[in-house]
């Protein structure tokens, strides 16, 4: 059996499912929240990838390195945030960030 | 004053009584400080309507004499669109009658008051009133349009209004006052709806250009309907007569108006403002000529109330009341003579009335004083030793309201009763049998009151409320302390002799000239064609004398004697027959007392469907459908809907995910599916 486009895109339907559900389901931690958004962005770069690899187009994956800083970039900030919000209310449960409620 | 009325001087006969009102009401009260004292404040309306008096007097010379006319306008008010609203005076013959009328009573009136109110605190307040009400009248009578008309209306009715109720400490006298404001407008109602349809179909409120344009209202018809246009203009104009004029059913006002010091009820509500509405009609003639309906109409009211206000004159024990029921009749027979196309008959008996009533008013008044405010003629009796004066003239106007031949009475009511039996209109025949009968129940209450006040026993002290009486007015005994009755000061007894002299003579003089003669050529219309009565009653007529001889073979008086000989037996000769009757008659007396029930079905079904009508409209109206449903419903509306959308913004920033996927979901399913 060999790997084709298909198997790849389903990968990262499949990863991008489970990151999903991951923000839906997650009631207890901002980190997971993070750590989910980070696969959300994993499934789009294996997207890329596999697109680039079958289309012979190297800017495919030129594009994953930008989204791979971006993401490092985001993380950092998240976590400082993540932080910062810790401090100030004692908690990372996200069921306990309901401040925008009207 | 010659040939020509010059606007000046005509201006003036309303004006100096409203100066006269207005410096003793501005500076005579608490109001303005108290500055003129009760002696100025008297001499000063009592000059201004002296002035009225004798220019008023001098305006009808050269009116009768010289044949002067004025139609002119002194001032426009306002022009809206194509309608002028203007002030201006309209002196003829008819007018300049009605403005000696009025000032002369009401310079008697002024004159009695300095007596009648001596003791009272609103002495100052009261001349400034009667002096207002002089005013009022004035512009009323000598309008030129209907506008002004319906002015001087309402500013009679209002100082009615505040002379009703003038001792505003009595809750009756408040009551009353506001009846009679309440019934009036009732009956403004209808008026302002016929000078509105005037307006809308002849485009002008000028009488002048109103009669000229008469015969092509005549031919209108009323829009939606098969009425005639004239015949609803002419109900609507006298529906406003019945208010002011007291008719049936719009009467209740007048005998409880009767909570006012006598001599406004003398000058108000016997002499002057009562008959306005028959001024207005006999004013409006060349309309009324055109509307058989509407005379039928005029007649049948006019009947309804000459008859049946009278038998309740006959069960009055209140002085003043007796003498309000009467004038209720009267006025019928003034509105009936009106039906019966005999306009000038109509103001000839207003004219007669004038006297001879507001004289029987202020007699009663003088009797009152001299009773030291008993009002009941039950405690009175014998009267006649003590008040001479009063008892001379007071026998003098009730001859005259009676209709004994050669008094002035004699001639206005018979006058009447022959042109109702020559007029051919359908509902003559019940006028007709209407005021016959009335001829013997107005000898018999006349009398009634006349020998229970004059002769008989005295009963003063008899009268189980005597000690409470006197101290609750406002203005209590201070003549002779002792229980007789005195007479009156001077200042009552002339204006009483002043008013006997015209009841007595002022119809054998003229009578020929007023009905028969040209005095109210061009000035009253009557279409000769269709209703004859005035031709045939001029054709009849052969002069005072021979009227006077002729009368005492006719109908009329051989009921009024009877009445008068009834009233003799009944209260002189046999005073138990009177309760033997009402215990007979019972229910028919229940039925009296009770006013016909017209007051309980004003107060419990009109006025209280009026009540009932407010609450529903505003229970269901203004709280459920404007405040509940319009107000309280549209904030409830936003707040549960705010409630939804809050329940959305829950906060959670996994929901606000789940709702962007589910979005992003949906959007590409629509691109990505739907719309290949």
């Amino acid at each position: 059996m060999t790997l084709t486009l298909g198997h790849y895109l389903t990968l990262g339907a499949m990863l991008f499912a489970i990151a999903v559900v991951g923000i839906f389901l997650n009631r207890k931690n901002l980190i997971v929240l993070l750590m989910a958004i980070e696969l959300m962005l994993l499934a789009v770069n294996m997207n890329f990838v596999a697109f680039s690899s079958y289309l012979g187009d190297m800017h495919g994956q030129v594009f994953v390195f930008f989204i791979l800083t971006v993401a490092a970039a985001e993380s950092a900030i998240g976590l400082a945030i993540l932080v910062l919000l810790f401090r100030n209310k004692t908690s990372i449960n996200a069921e306990d960030l309901n401040t925008l409620k009207g | 004053m010659s040939q020509t009325l010059s606007a000046s001087t005509l201006l003036a006969v309303p004006l100096a009584p409203l100066a006269g009102s207005a410096l003793a009401g501005l500076f005579g009260t608490a109001f303005g400080g108290n500055w003129i004292g009760r002696r100025l404040s008297h001499t000063l309306t009592i000059l201004g309507v002296f002035v009225a008096f004798v220019l008023s007097a001098l305006t009808l010379y050269s009116v009768a004499v010289h044949g002067a006319r004025f139609n002119e306008t002194i001032y426009t008010w306002m022009v809206v669109g194509g309608l002028k609203m203007e002030v201006g005076f309209l002196v003829d013959s008819l007018t300049a009658m009605m403005m000696v009328v009025v000032t002369f009573v009401s310079l008697m009136v002024h004159i009695y008051t300095i007596g009648y109110m001596e003791e009272d605190d609103g002495y100052n307040r009261f001349f400034s009133y009667i002096s207002l009400f002089t005013f009022s009248m004035l512009m009323l009578v000598m309008s030129n349009n209907l506008l002004q008309l319906f002015f001087g209306w309402e500013a009679v009715g209002l100082v009615s209004y505040l002379l009703i109720g003038f001792w505003f400490n009595k809750p009756t006298a408040i009551f009353a006052n506001m009846k009679a404001f309440l019934v009036n407008r009732v009956g403004d109602f209808g008026f302002i709806l016929g000078i509105g349809l005037i307006a809308a179909y002849a485009g002008t409120l000028n009488y002048g250009e109103i009669f000229a344009k008469s015969a092509e209202l005549g031919g209108l018809g009323f829009p939606g309907t098969d009425w005639m246009l004239i015949t609803v203009i002419c109900i609507c104009l006298f529906i406003g007569a019945m208010g002011k004029s007291a008719q049936f059913p719009l009467h209740v006002w007048l005998p409880d108006s009767m909570e006012g010091p006598t001599p406004i009820s003398a000058l108000i509500h016997a002499a002057t403002m009562v008959t306005a509405g028959i001024f207005m009609v006999s004013r409006m003639s060349p309309l009324f000529e055109l509307s058989d309906t509407a005379l039928n109409f005029i007649l049948v009211i006019g009947a309804i109330t000459a008859l049946f206000m009278g038998f309740l004159g006959i069960i009055q024990n209140d002085i003043k009341r007796v003498v309000a029921y009467s004038t209720l009749s009267q006025l019928g027979y003034m509105t009936v003579a009106l039906g019966a196309s005999a306009y000038s008959v109509a103001v000839f008996h207003l004219m007669t009335h004038a006297f001879f009533k507001a004289l029987l008013f202020l007699g009663a008044g003088s009797v009152i004083m001299g009773m030291h405010h008993n009002q009941d003629i039950r405690w009175m009796g014998a009267v006649r030793k003590y008040m001479p004066i009063t008892w001379i003239t007071s026998l003098l106007g009730s001859l005259a309201l009676i209709g004994t031949p050669l008094f002035s009475g004699f001639y206005s009511k018979d006058s009447i009763i022959e042109a109702v039996h020559e007029s051919h209109l359908p509902a003559a025949g019940f006028a007709h049998f209407a005021v016959l009968a009335g001829v013997f129940i107005t000898a018999f209450y006349s009398f009634r009151m006349y020998f229970l006040v004059f002769h008989g026993k005295e009963r003063y002290d008899q009268n189980p409320d005597a000690h409470h009486h006197g101290h609750d007015d406002h203005h209590g005994h201070g003549h002779g302390h002792d229980d007789k009755p005195h007479e009156s000061p001077w200042v009552v007894t002339v204006p009483l002799v002043l008013l006997a002299i015209p009841s007595v003579v002022v119809g054998f003089l003229f009578i020929q000239p007023m009905l028969f003669g040209d005095f109210f050529k061009d000035v009253i219309f009557v279409d000769a064609a269709k209703h004859h009565a005035m031709a045939e009653l001029a054709q009849a007529f052969h002069g005072p004398v021979a009227m006077a001889l002729h009368g005492l073979q006719t109908a009329p008086f051989w009921l009024a004697l009877a009445g008068v000989v009834a009233a003799y037996y009944m209260y002189m000769v046999n005073p138990a027959l009177p309760a033997a009757i009402k215990r007979a008659a019972q229910p028919i007396y229940t039925l009296l007392e009770n006013k016909y029930y017209l007051d309980w079905i004003n107060e419990n079904i009109i006025a209280r469907g009026a009540r009932a009508l407010g609450v529903g409209l505003w229970k269901g109206g203004d709280q459920a459908i404007i405040d509940g449903a319009v107000v309280n419903g549209s904030w409830k509306l936003v707040g549960w809907f705010a409630g939804i959308v809050r329940w959305v913004q829950s906060g959670y920033i996994f929901h606000y995910a789940l709702v962007m996927i589910l979005g992003v979901f949906g959007l590409m399913t629509y691109f990505v599916w739907l719309n290949k």
